[in-house]
This record gives C-alpha cells, sequence and structure tokens, in this order.
C-alpha cells in the first residue's frame, strides 16, 4: 500500500511537470525545432530581451498589479470592516454575495460584462480609447476586491471587540483607535490579501483580453499574442523565467519556517505599545484637566 | 430602514459604490444587449437565434462534465494518499501542487500543445522508439486532456483540505467496529471529505465550461467551445449583442448548476474559494 501510494503520487506528479520541464529544456534549444534538442544555447533568451516589448510588458504588468493590489486592499479592507458592523443582516449577506459575484462567476463572463460597460460609457462620453490602462485597472480591482475581504474579514471578525472599546475609553478618537489598535490586529489578513490580488492580477489573461486597450499590454498579453503566431521558443524563454520566479516566490513563502510565529510576536508587541502610548495620552489628557 | 444606515455601512462605502458601479452594472449591461438589437430596440431574437448553438453547448457540457469526472478520478487518490505522507512531504507536495497553479494557464497549455503536436516532442519521441507518431492535437480527447492537465489541482486542494479535516479517532472507530480498508474509504472518508469534492467539481466545472484557450490550443483551431463562441462574437461590435446572450445563458446553466452543488453541501459558502488562496 505504502508503495502504491508513493508510486502513484510521483506518476501524477511527473505527467504534471513533464510539459513544463520540456519547455524549460526548449528553451535552450539551439535551433527554432520543437521536437528535438539540437544543442545548448541562450540565443532565444538574447532574442527576447532584444525585444523593447518585453521590458514594457513586465513594466505594465508590475504597474497595474502594485496599482490594483493597493487599490484593492483599501477598499476590501474599509468594506470588511464595515461589513462586520453593519446592523442589517439581509443587507450585509446581500453585499456579501454581490462582492463574491466576480469570484463565482466565470473569468469570461466578468470580462465581457465590464467590456459592455466600458464601451457603453466610453460611447457616451465619446472618448478616443474606449478601453485603455484604467479600464484595464478598474477590472483587476474588481475581481481582486472579493479575495481581499475573504482575508480580511476573519480576522475582522475574530478581534475583541472590547479592545477597541478600550482604546476609545483611554482618549482615542474612533478614527486613532481604528489607526493604532484595530488596523495592526487585521495586518496579517491585509497583507495575505494583498499578496493574493497582487499574483491575481499578475497572472491574469482572460479579464485583461477583454478590458484591455491596444496601448496597454501586460505579459500574459503578449504571451497570448505570441502563441497567435508560429512556434517560436522566445514564448519558451519568457515563460521559463516566468516559473522561475513563481518557484522562488512560492518555495520562500512556505519555507520561510516560522513566519506566523514571528508575526504573531510581532502583533503583540504593536499591541503593547499601542496600549502604552495610549495609557500616557490618556494620563497626560487627564493631568492637563 | 435606519438599519441599512448604520455606521458600517458608512464604512464600506466605497465598496457598495465599487460594486454598484463595476458588479452590479456590467451584468445589467449583459442583459441589456442580451435583449436588444444594434438600434437599441427590444428584441427576442438573439435568444432565438441561440437555438443555432445549442450542439456547442452541448459537447461543452459533456466534455466539461468528463473533464470533472477525470480530475476527480486521478485527483481524489492522490489528495487521499497526499493527507496520508509525514507532514515533511505534504510541505513539499502541497508546494509541487501550488506552483502548477501559479503558473500562468496560457503556458501551461501551450507547453502541452508544443509536446503533444504533430512534430513535437512526444511524436519525435515515439519516431525515434520507431513507433507510430500519433495525431492528438485537434481531436475533442486532446482538449479534455487539456482541461484536466490544466484544472487539475483545484480538485486536489480543496479535497486534500478536508480529507486532512477528519478527525482520526472516527476512521480507527470505524475500523475498530469492524469496517474493512475498502469500507472505511466508501462509509467514513469518502462521506465526510464530501465538502471537499463539492468544492473541487464545482471549479473544475466552471472552469472547464467557460475556457477558450485549451480549446484554441488543443484543438488546433477545428474545434469550438462555448468560450470560443463568446470570445469570437465579442470581437466586432455588430455581434455584441448574441455573444452577450450566450454568455447570460451560460451564467444562468452555472448558476442552476452551483445551486445544485450546494445542495449536497452543509459547509459555508466559499469554501471554493477558500482553497483557491490555500486557506
Amino acid at each position: 500500500m505504502k508503495y502504491i501510494s508513493k508510486i502513484y503520487i510521483a506518476l501524477v506528479f511527473l505527467i504534471l511537470y513533464i510539459p513544463i520541464l520540456v519547455l524549460m529544456l526548449f528553451s535552450f534549444n539551439k535551433t527554432s525545432n520543437t521536437g528535438a534538442f539540437d544543442g545548448f544555447s541562450l540565443y532565444w533568451y538574447r532574442e527576447l530581451f532584444k525585444s523593447p516589448e518585453t521590458f514594457t510588458a513586465l513594466k505594465n504588468t508590475l504597474i497595474l498589479a502594485v496599482s490594483a493590489s493597493l487599490i484593492s486592499t483599501v477598499i476590501g479592507t474599509t468594506a470588511a470592516v464595515g461589513m462586520v458592523k453593519m446592523k442589517s443582516r439581509f443587507f450585509r449577506s446581500l453585499v456579501n454575495s454581490i462582492t463574491n459575484v466576480p469570484m463565482m462567476n466565470p473569468e469570461i463572463v466578468t470580462g465581457i460584462s465590464m467590456m459592455l460597460l466600458f464601451v457603453a460609457i466610453g460611447t457616451i462620453v465619446n472618448a478616443a480609447d474606449k478601453l485603455s490602462f484604467w479600464t484595464l485597472l478598474i477590472s483587476h480591482v474588481t475581481f481582486c476586491l472579493p479575495y481581499v475581504i475573504l482575508s480580511v474579514m476573519p480576522r475582522v471578525k475574530a478581534m475583541d471587540k472590547s479592545i477597541p472599546e478600550a482604546a476609545m475609553d483611554l482618549g482615542c478618537t474612533p478614527l486613532q483607535s481604528f489607526f493604532k489598535v484595530e488596523l495592526p490586529m487585521i495586518m496579517p489578513g491585509i497583507v495575505t490579501g494583498m499578496i493574493m490580488a497582487f499574483t491575481l492580477s499578475l497572472d491574469d489573461f482572460v479579464i485583461s483580453y477583454f478590458t484591455n486597450g491596444n496601448d496597454f499590454q501586460t505579459l500574459p498579453l503578449m504571451i497570448y499574442s505570441m502563441t497567435k503566431k508560429e512556434v517560436k521558443p522566445d514564448i519558451y524563454a519568457l515563460s521559463t523565467l516566468m516559473i522561475i520566479a513563481i518557484t522562488v516566490l512560492l518555495i520562500l513563502s512556505n519555507f520561510s519556517g516560522s513566519k506566523g510565529e514571528m508575526e504573531k510576536k510581532r502583533h503583540e508587541r504593536m499591541l503593547a505599545k499601542a496600549a502604552k502610548k495610549q495609557n500616557h495620552q490618556a494620563f497626560a489628557e487627564s493631568k492637563g484637566k | 430602514m435606519k438599519k441599512f444606515f448604520s455606521k458600517g455601512t458608512a464604512v464600506a462605502a466605497p465598496h457598495l459604490v465599487w460594486c454598484v458601479l463595476f458588479i452590479v452594472a456590467p451584468l445589467l449591461f449583459v442583459l441589456y444587449y442580451s435583449f436588444t438589437d444594434t438600434s437599441g430596440a427590444f428584441t427576442l431574437e438573439n435568444m432565438q437565434s441561440l437555438s443555432d448553438y445549442s450542439d456547442i453547448f452541448l459537447t461543452t457540457i459533456e466534455m466539461s462534465i468528463i473533464s470533472t469526472f477525470g480530475c476527480f478520478i486521478i485527483g481524489y487518490p492522490l489528495a487521499y494518499f497526499i493527507s496520508r505522507s509525514s507532514e515533511k512531504q505534504k510541505k513539499v507536495y502541497m508546494v509541487l501542487l501550488m506552483l502548477p497553479m501559479w503558473t500562468n494557464l496560457l503556458i501551461r497549455t501551450y507547453s502541452m500543445m508544443a509536446i503533444l503536436d504533430d512534430g513535437g516532442f512526444f511524436n519525435t519521441l515515439l519516431l525515434s522508439l520507431e513507433l507510430a507518431p500519433v495525431h492528438i492535437v485537434g481531436t475533442k480527447g486532446a482538449v479534455i486532456f487539456g482541461m484536466i492537465y490544466d484544472f487539475f489541482p483545484y480538485m486536489v486542494l480543496p479535497i486534500y483540505t478536508a480529507i486532512t479535516k477528519i478527525d482520526h479517532r472516527v476512521i480507527e472507530a470505524a475500523s475498530d467496529l469492524g469496517c474493512n480498508g475498502m469500507q472505511i474509504m466508501t462509509r467514513v472518508i469518502l462521506p465526510l471529505s464530501r465538502s471537499g469534492i463539492i468544492s473541487g467539481i464545482t471549479m473544475v466545472f466552471v472552469s472547464s465550461i467557460s475556457t477558450f484557450y485549451i480549446s484554441q490550443k488543443l484543438g488546433g483551431g477545428t474545434f469550438e467551445l462555448i468560450g470560443d463562441t463568446i470570445e469570437r462574437q465579442f470581437q466586432s461590435p455588430s455581434t455584441y449583442h448574441i455573444g452577450a446572450s450566450i454568455s447570460l445563458v451560460m451564467m444562468i446553466l452555472i448558476l442552476i448548476s452551483l445551486a445544485v452543488m450546494n445542495r449536497f453541501s452543509d459547509e459555508e459558502e466559499n469554501s471554493a474559494a477558500r482553497s483557491r488562496i490555500g486557506k
């Protein structure tokens, strides 16, 4: 039984990885032959880096991913905090269901629905470019939002409500108590959500395909237009580089030991610090009176 | 009514506005386009012409069901075996499983196509072994295989999560009470991992039914699924309307299947999404 399970796991992973490994191998091929290996060369990597298009696409992808993850994190965090505080249960579950629509709907439907909206608005305001960086950004924020809320919400729910109350009793304004007490407490959820949004935006093809303008190309879109043409190993080279980047990120995030523990400790320290500060402030205020 | 305008509503206001503008409004536009013609007048023509696409609909549904089933058959044993490995191995297996998931779908599909192509790695290998080459790309089987290959991790992860949540004492109790290995599997582990199975099935099915890149590449351009049809309609503004109505029908089909699946699941909602982000 032990052997069967080992062999089975190995076999499945082998099949899962063969295409990726073959692709990596042929990115180092001397010729454009994708059937047989003719010799090692970095020719396709040089070709790839020769074209300015690659760097523009990389830059665009990063700009988009950073802005989409930042905006969706801010909106998503306020949404999670606000939704927990909502009094009407019906309204809360309604908002929750609407938020989850982009997550449940097939990507192609989200893509075309936003495209229809942008095209209609573009026609009304008579814009020259109906689809642009801005429409792409809006669509990315929209499909990232549910994931941010999904990772922040449990933190907000699990937070002890008496702590921000205590902060306010000790003289914090509601805003101060939010930034100094609540925010540090839900920070791990916010960070997870932001990373999630960043990677989702980086990886997205389908929704971008329908909402991008001609003058703003991202890496996935570039790969798509490259694969529409004849097979050339420069796609392999680009893919290999992307896979290596993802592998490094994934290994770092999974094997960075007791990162969660450290986070927890840092967190407790911050809380203690905040409480101390509030104490001093309250003390000073009471003295001033 | 006062309840609706609590402090929470005020804090969540930016999100609420965003939802209305960019989630609800786009869906209303799909609805609007489905029932209008190019001049903007109300029409049922789009809906009537949908019958032309019923073959594509049926093929897509059929292939999605096959690929979902395939993912389950291959994925369940894998999830089970991984869950019985040592802690250290589990971590390695999880990274191995997540890596393809985080690799762009285009890259995965494209590499699969490059391997299976007539002059690709697989056929060259067959030739060098003096076997007859096989024509794979462009067949229905290749597209189904591509779907299984691409969406397979979405099946394994939620099932794995559900199996690891099972209290081990329940399994011990079953074996104490005289269950053999097979009975433990069918009567204890399978039913208790139901929520994971349902999440997995939902995710693979929704992804398969709406794909268009896989069929373009592995179907060799001879094959059309609903996703391809929708994508084609959105190439020129004159066919937006018919494209919108096909999307609407697909969305309704998926909503119905989600509702049916949810009836079998007693788990909280979002479990599919949760497993996607690895929680």
